[in-house]
């Protein structure tokens, strides 16, 4: 596309009109209303520095940890308190730290990577921000009253689902967590239509910047890895709850089932938290290298081929469970599988920086440093994945050692590096390089000098976790170089929480772009808050390098969206593969009903910790009535003007619905995370079938009549879904309400249907693991459909209230889509516990 | 009737790979696990689950294949080099064949990883 465009230049005073409505509709609020933006300069910031508080929180806990090592029989901490520390520190260090800074990073970047205005979702971003925030001080805070959970991140039945040993923790562990996955699927679903529909003009797949390909791998993988660990927390939040045995050997449970659903999730999270920072690099190294990334479709090779084969490599932390060994074997082949794209992307960067000339600058000193921290992590890894020798370094701190090269090689010094690169974004002041070079060699030997004995250690046989060991069997002196290389790793940390903390308003501004760096995201003004001035066409890789005059046509105005002359947030929706535009879309603005949904959610998860029950139901429905009241108010508004003159000649629809519109996709991608928890909880039924000889032990089923009848009228709902959809494309209002209600009937029978089949066989969930899960598939599904007739009473309000039409049906096509997923789930349940026990 | 697809544009072919190796892999975890905990006294046995996984993995390799085929031509055959990095339908469409191919590439490596077990194991627990 080299279509000539014809820019038509406004005069200094027009300029300034404009300008001056962009900064009004895009202004932060002032004063305590400060915290109800939900612009993403302000959203990603809150993200990055709350993630950052909670690494440095967990940080200190490591430190305590490492105290406690430092000599044999020592007494600083005491056991239960030591297992609170580092429970804790790895907890906190991959779900509070880890996964939310790159949601922090990618918030803040991707819009004026992208050369948009703002993602599609604004508000929900703002909420997977308040979700975050609220589950990680509630998590971190149990500490102090001595009740955090204490064993291990990856808790494990029988000794977390023992309520005398872990007392409330595990459920804190259980429930925080829970409402933080909430949030990751939040940004997920952000981040992947971001990506795919709010690309600047022009900005083809072929050109898009590899941090986008990479997020968006990530963004997909958040989708498949999360819901299983959702899953699992509800079998496991039920077991300690209500005492439903899914993990009780004893009634039928097998605690193995936990250890899957977590490492399906576990596995591919080291993966989630790599590729972003990975991501990081390789939008650093052309910079440093001053010439184009070598090998673009190599990056996307190794970004897609990474996350496919991540998902093959999660019965590898399982390799001393007794598994077949065949199986193993499987799990071993793919793991060293994974490591060849995960070379390919490091080639890569070596063969840019040798093919360019590179300065070296901090960011590359911390990228670059980091990349061979993690390598020898790989290395490992590589070595680790073989299960003979698995079985020998298994639990000790071989693995400790592995992990944390990985871990801090390949996520942490990155993310320093992006820290350092990208500051003069948020403060138009680049960081000190001098603070940064001692800060990145204090940490680069500390590091070295705290982790690399572990393997020694670990290979003279000290399992991990121990709170202490004798003096006698050569594990002391080790161990007293770990802490001391601990601590001074911590200095290094600290130089460089000084110079990002440090007062600068003595240092004078930075130009704009001062790395003179290629891609879009350097054209942003900290000082504004409106993403890009104007939304521009894009025909490079590397744009600033390449398209001449981009920053002054920009900042003219002279492109696409200039103003704001309806007074709404606005930002343009392109197609997936050319990005050709189709869509001005509105996007919601500052409001307060995101932060009242967030705490309310939570107010839910933490009063189930407690088990107050009115609480619990108090504020469910007042996060039912925030959602609510946010849909209402901000989505699928109706534009009195049906088209926007978006400058350049050009006019786009301000209302789209189905596939053409973000919201659809929204749904679509959400559905695709819940059908994924939804297919391991069906897993489990499957993995007790295939544990046990009769995995009914005898007791009582559904029956056959019940659930085939709730198969039947949820499948009579979807068909009544499907009148309602096209009865309101012939704009015949009566027939869709009427088509609506009675769908919302048959739902309703539905539901009571698959209540009815494990109630009247009198199946106890507490007896046995087999009413147990039955029960939970029932309860899934039957609950979908209570969402299914909200959103079909939703459908009717806007449908009476004269907010849905013909041409306006964006809800209904997206209630409808939801509908899809939901008849494949009730079908499938109910067909599986009416139909399975009866042919298996 | 034609025997190949025709050329689709879509962004979800870039996946073709690794989505035959993702089902190939769930194939082969998920028969020997079933088979090692429930069919051992069953109607086959472990030679014949083998051999039926080996079948498997040749018609996922076959599978592969054509899919790197069709990368091939949507690269033009290879006429062009990369970086395929101009603002052009046409470039967009040879980046996305070859990256496709490569990942073509990477699914069928990956795929000979994990059949290299069937090879090998003779037993559930040798």
């Amino acid at each position: 596309m080299t279509e000539v465009v014809a820019f038509q230049d406004l005069s200094a005073d027009e300029r300034e009109a404009q300008e001056r409505k962009l900064r009004e509709i895009w202004r932060t609020p002032c004063g305590w209303r400060y915290w109800t933006s939900v612009n993403n300069t302000q959203i990603g910031l809150w993200y990055g520095a709350a993630a950052f508080i909670f690494m440095l929180f967990a940080g200190v806990l490591a430190l305590l940890v490492r105290v406690q090592l430092a000599v044999p029989e020592n007494g600083f901490l005491s056991a239960d308190l030591f297992n609170q520390a580092f429970t804790l520190h790895g907890t906190v260090m991959m779900f509070l730290f880890a996964v939310p800074i790159f949601e922090a990073v990618a918030i803040f970047l991707l819009p004026s990577m992208l050369g948009a205005r703002e993602l599609p979702f604004p508000r929900l971003s703002a909420f997977g921000f308040w979700s975050f925030a609220l589950g990680g001080v509630f998590v971190c805070g149990s500490i102090f009253f001595n009740a955090a959970p204490n064993s291990g991140w990856f808790m494990y039945p029988p000794l977390a689902t023992d309520k005398e040993y872990s007392g409330i923790g595990a459920d804190i562990w259980l429930l925080g967590l829970s409402f933080i996955e909430v949030a990751s699927i939040a940004a997920a679903v952000e981040l992947i239509v971001g990506i795919m529909k709010c690309r600047a003009p022009g900005m083809r797949v072929n050109i898009m910047p590899l941090f986008a390909w990479y997020l968006l791998i990530v963004a997909g993988m958040i989708l498949f890895a999360f819901p299983p660990l959702i899953a699992g927390d509800i079998l496991f939040e039920m077991q300690r709850m209500f005492n439903w045995p899914f993990f009780d050997a004893e009634r039928g449970g097998d605690p193995l089932l936990w250890q899957h659903l977590f490492w399906i999730f576990g596995h591919p999270e080291v993966y989630i938290i790599f590729l972003p920072a990975i991501a990081i690099m390789a939008m650093i190294v052309p910079t440093f290298a001053q010439r184009p990334i070598v090998g673009y479709s190599w990056i996307v090779l190794a970004a897609v081929g990474t996350g496919f084969l991540s998902f093959g490599l999660w019965v590898h932390h399982m390799f001393a469970t007794g598994l077949p060994q065949i199986s193993l074997a499987f799990f071993s082949a793919a793991s060293e599988a994974v490591a060849i794209p995960t070379g390919v992307q490091i080639f890569v960067f070596i063969a840019t920086l040798l093919a360019g000339r590179v300065i070296f600058s901090v960011p590359m000193l911390f990228g670059t440093g980091g990349l061979a921290v993690f390598v020898i992590g790989g290395l490992t890894g590589v070595m680790v994945a073989l299960v003979p020798f698995d079985w020998q370094a298994h639990d000790t701190y071989f693995v400790v050692a592995h992990l944390h090269y990985v871990l801090i090689g390949g996520m942490l010094f990155p993310v320093v590096a992006g820290i350092y690169y990208y500051y003069p974004l948020i403060n138009a002041r680049k960081l000190s390089d001098r603070l940064g070079k001692i800060a990145f060699w204090i940490m680069f030997a500390g590091f070295n000098v705290a982790f690399f004995p572990m393997h020694l250690v670990g290979l003279r046989g000290m399992p991990r976790r121990v709170f202490t060991y004798p003096a006698d069997i050569g594990w002391d002196w080790f161990n007293l170089v770990s802490t001391v290389g601990a601590f001074v790793f911590a200095a290094g940390v600290v130089v460089v929480v000084i110079d990002v903390l440090r007062p600068k308003h003595r240092q004078p501004k930075e130009q704009i772009n001062p790395w003179n760096a290629g891609t879009l995201e350097w054209i942003s003004e900290p000082e504004e808050n409106w993403g890009v001035r104007s939304i521009p066409i894009i025909t490079s890789r590397y744009p600033i390098w390449d398209q001449p005059d981009l920053l002054e046509d920009i900042n003219a105005g002279r492109y696409y969206l200039p103003d704001a002359q309806d007074g709404a947030r606005e930002t343009l929706v392109t197609s997936v593969l050319d990005a050709r535009p189709i869509q001005c879309l509105r996007v919601g603005g500052t409001s307060i009903l995101t932060m009242v949904a967030a705490f309310s959610l939570g107010g839910v998860f933490i009063a189930l910790t407690f088990h107050w029950w009115i609480v619990t139901i108090f504020c469910a429905v007042l996060t039912l009535a925030a959602i609510v009241a946010w849909l209402w108010t901000a989505t699928a508004e109706i534009p009195r003007a049906e088209f926007r003159d978006i400058g350049l000649g050009k006019k786009l629809p301000l209302y789209n619905s189905g596939p053409r519109s973000v919201g659809w996709w929204g749904m679509f991608i959400t559905m695709a995370g819940d059908g994924t928890a939804y297919a391991s909880l069906m897993f489990g039924y499957f993995f007790y079938w295939t544990i046990h000889e009769d995995f009914t032990a005898g007791h009582a089923g559904p029956g056959v009549a019940w659930p085939l009848l709730a198969a039947g009228l949820f499948t009579l709902a979807w068909l009544a879904m499907l009148l309602a959809r096209r009865v309101n494309a012939s704009d015949r209002p009566g027939m869709t309400r009427a088509a609506l209600l009675l769908s919302a009937a048959l739902t309703l029978a539905g539901c009571l249907a698959g209540i009815a089949g494990p109630h009247r066989s009198g199946m106890d969930p507490t007896a046995h693991v087999y009413p147990a899960i039955v029960w939970v598939v029932a309860i899934w599904t039957v609950a979908h459909g209570a969402i299914g007739i909200v959103m079909q009473a939703y459908c009717l309000a806007r449908s009476l209230a004269g907010r849905m039409s013909a041409r306006h049906d964006m809800d209904m096509h997206n209630v409808v889509l939801y509908w899809h997923f939901l008849v494949i789930t009730a079908v499938t349940s109910f067909g599986v516990v009416g139909l399975f026990p009866a042919v298996r | 009737m034609r025997l190949l697809p025709k050329e689709v544009e879509s962004l979800w072919t870039l996946f073709t790979g690794p989505t035959i190796w993702a089902v190939h892999f769930l194939v082969c975890y998920v028969a020997v696990a079933i088979y090692c905990e429930k069919a051992r006294t069953g109607p086959f046995t472990f030679a014949e689950m083998r051999l039926a996984l080996v079948l498997v993995t040749l018609l996922a390799l076959a599978g592969i294949v054509l899919s790197a085929w069709l990368a091939w031509r949507q690269w033009g055959f290879g006429s062009g080099d990369p970086p395929h990095d101009a603002p052009t339908r046409e470039d967009r469409l040879l980046f996305q064949g070859f990256a496709t191919l490569l990942l073509s590439g990477l699914s069928f490596v990956a795929v000979l990883f994990v059949a290299v077990p069937l090879v090998l194991i003779e037993a559930c627990q040798p």
